[in-house]
């Protein structure tokens, strides 16, 4: 230690012994100050660069927000022991997830919602907090359809799994109807998540038939946006004060979409039969001549 | 430093006489290391047996689902950091800490540590080696590590040095699986046995810190009450962990009494069993008899 030494150096201490007592004093107090606060700010440091949560990893349900949960989980394993679907693992260092602390990976065992939530009554410490009485209301993460290309449902067939697995089902998941354009004749039902209402149990991601899951839960902060706190949606605030707060709206005419093609797409345009058709739309549209205005008829019967 | 030079003794377990049975030459260190594999095994017993005797590990537990214990050091990190645990590991932690002030702080080290059976294999092998390499770290910086762990808890606000923690990791892995935590205590074998000599359990480790200052006034104590026989074999001082604390005792070096007093003395008994003259013996903080 460089700070040690510095006072050993004045040559007026370097005579007498006592002073060489004490610069060796001075010395190994400094080493060991040194070595030990090294040392313990290498663990501080280690720990403020590992401690975020990885895309996998969730928490057992009523965890604390995961700076506080740092704080409290003694890493004791009690949660691990109570949950009877073995659910839970206690992270080894070197894994992704803090040592020693619990989570689990909903692809591999899911949590199965006890309605008594063993677990958080098992933990001595409040890291899982007991006032979570009520599964349902658990947030151990957010699931997401991360991939509508892959997605049975978004391919316009009829899968389902994730939506009738789940323990919320209709209120953390539902089936929205959409028209499938890829068709034009049929409805997709997308399954879709409301953030207030699921849990993040993970059944969804463990039982998607894909080979590898298309709905994935994860720790709420990586799957949540957030609007700005000053937003307000105009028609919640009518609705809720019973009418406009900011009084009847001069009615303005809209201009500039007069004529036939008034309201429709661009693309929509190329094939109204009205206009002087042009050149490329022919080949794209080869075998139906009899294509009318407002519809497709392909002759299709069901 | 004492342990360098101490290290250049002969091999304590090779001198014993006949005249003393192995039972009298290894009784606390079997005792020891029962107590130590009995602890392991009640928390194995569930997982390995489906016996639930005791849940969780050394960092809190609970025992026959009623008797919680927690880890105070852990719980005093938990402190700093600003959560205030449930009373379960309140209660838990008071009761570990009641113990180990009244019966011996480093108690824990000897007994129920399960790295201790690390470090004591890795000296060991040292002395059978004659291994004298190395640079020991002073014995101070496992306090200066105690505090800036704290330190740490406080400014991160995490249990951050349970990151690293090799006594933790080691028992949480013997229960719950261990993989990456092998490398560790892997290191501190390596650290042991080729850098320095008792420096982990003997210089670093800042649990055997704070139980070593919970038990400065514990009652369990060795005493070197045969000291009159001593032959100055320096059996004893080699396989001690913390040979610094034999001397006052056993020479009278600034004190009267015969009792092991340093509360970096882990009551391991160890120099009860080398010593063929019988000088030291297991007794109480009052026992000031010495013949
Ligand atoms: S709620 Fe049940 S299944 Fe889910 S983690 Fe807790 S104990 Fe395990
Ligand atoms: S029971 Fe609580 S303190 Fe123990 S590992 Fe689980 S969350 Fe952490
Ligand atoms: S994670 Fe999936 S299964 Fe669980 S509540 Fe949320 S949507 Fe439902
Ligand atoms: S000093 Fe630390 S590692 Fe060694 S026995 Fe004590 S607690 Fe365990
Ligand atoms: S003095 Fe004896 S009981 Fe104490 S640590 Fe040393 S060998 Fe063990």
């Amino acid at each position: 230690m460089d700070t040690g030494k510095k006072p050993a150096r004045k040559p007026s201490d370097a005579a007498s012994p006592a002073s060489a007592a004490r610069r060796k004093f001075i010395n190994s107090v400094a080493a060991a100050a040194g070595g030990g606060c090294l040392l313990a700010l290498g663990a501080g440091l280690y720990a403020k660069s590992a401690s975020a949560l990885p895309a996998q990893a969730l928490r057992p349900p009523g965890a604390l927000p995961e700076s506080d949960f740092l704080a409290a989980c003694v890493r004791c394993g009690l949660c691990v022991r109570d949950c009877p679907y073995d659910t839970l693992h206690l992270a080894d260092l070197g894994d992704p997830v803090v040592t020693g602390t619990p989570y689990f990976t909903a692809r591999e065992v899911p949590c199965e919602m006890c309605e008594d939530i063993p677990c958080v009554k098992a933990c001595p410490t409040g890291a899982l907090d007991r006032s979570l009485t009520d599964i349902n209301k658990a947030q151990m993460g957010l699931a997401a359809l991360v991939d509508h290309e892959s997605c049975l449902n978004f391919l316009g067939l009829r899968c389902d799994v994730c939506y009738r697995v789940c323990p919320v089902i209709d209120k953390a998941i539902t089936l929205e109807t959409q028209h499938n354009p890829r068709s034009d004749r049929h409805a997709m039902l997308l399954p879709t998540v409301h953030s207030d209402a699921c849990t993040g149990c993970g059944k969804c991601e463990k039982s998607c038939v894909l080979p590898v899951a298309a709905i994935k839960v994860f720790p709420r902060q990586l799957a949540q946006g957030a609007l700005p706190a000053h937003y307000r949606k105009g028609w919640e605030e009518k609705a809720r004060h019973g009418g406009s707060l900011i009084g009847d709206q001069v009615e303005l005419p809209v201009r500039g979409f007069e004529g036939p093609t008034a309201g429709r797409a661009a693309t929509e345009t190329v094939v109204a039969p009205t206009g002087p058709a042009p050149a490329p739309a022919a080949p794209a549209t080869p075998p139906p001549p009899a294509k009318a205005a407002g519809g497709i008829n392909s002759h299709w019967k069901p | 430093m004492a342990t360098t030079t101490i290290s250049s003794a002969k091999p304590a377990d090779a001198a014993c006489a006949p005249a003393r049975s192995l039972w009298q030459r290894q009784r606390w260190l079997i005792l020891r290391r029962t107590s130590q594999l009995l602890i392991l095994l009640a928390f194995l017993a569930g997982p390995w047996f489906g016996v639930w005797l005791v849940k969780g590990n050394l960092s809190s537990s609970l025992t026959l689902g009623v008797l919680p214990l927690t880890d105070p050091l852990l719980v005093l990190q938990t402190l700093v950091t600003g959560h205030l645990p449930y009373s379960s590991a309140l209660i838990g932690a008071a009761i570990v800490l009641g113990f180990y002030l009244l019966v011996g702080g480093r108690i824990f080290c000897s007994w129920v540590c399960p790295v201790n059976v690390v470090t004591d294999a890795a000296a060991w092998s040292r002395r059978r080696l004659g291994i004298k390499t190395g640079r020991v770290p002073d014995a101070a910086t496992r306090y200066w590590l105690l505090g800036g762990l704290l330190v740490a808890a406080a400014v991160t606000g995490s249990l951050a040095w349970e990151w690293v923690n090799p006594v933790s990791l080691l028992h949480r892995g013997l229960i719950f699986g261990m993989g990456g935590g092998l490398f560790v205590i892997a290191g501190i074998f390596l650290y042991d046995l080729l850098v320095a000599s008792r420096g982990w359990c003997g210089h670093l480790c800042p649990m055997g810190a704070f139980y070593g200052l919970l038990g400065r006034k514990a009652l369990v104590r060795v005493s070197a009450s045969k000291r009159a026989a001593c032959d100055d074999c320096m059996d004893c001082f080699a396989v001690c962990p913390e040979p610094q604390v034999i001397r006052p005792a056993l020479k009278q070096v600034g004190q009267e009494s015969p009792l092991i007093l340093a509360s970096d003395c882990t009551t391991c008994g160890r120099c009860i069993d080398v010593c063929d003259k019988q000088v030291f013996k297991m007794t109480h903080r009052f026992d000031q008899r010495s013949e």
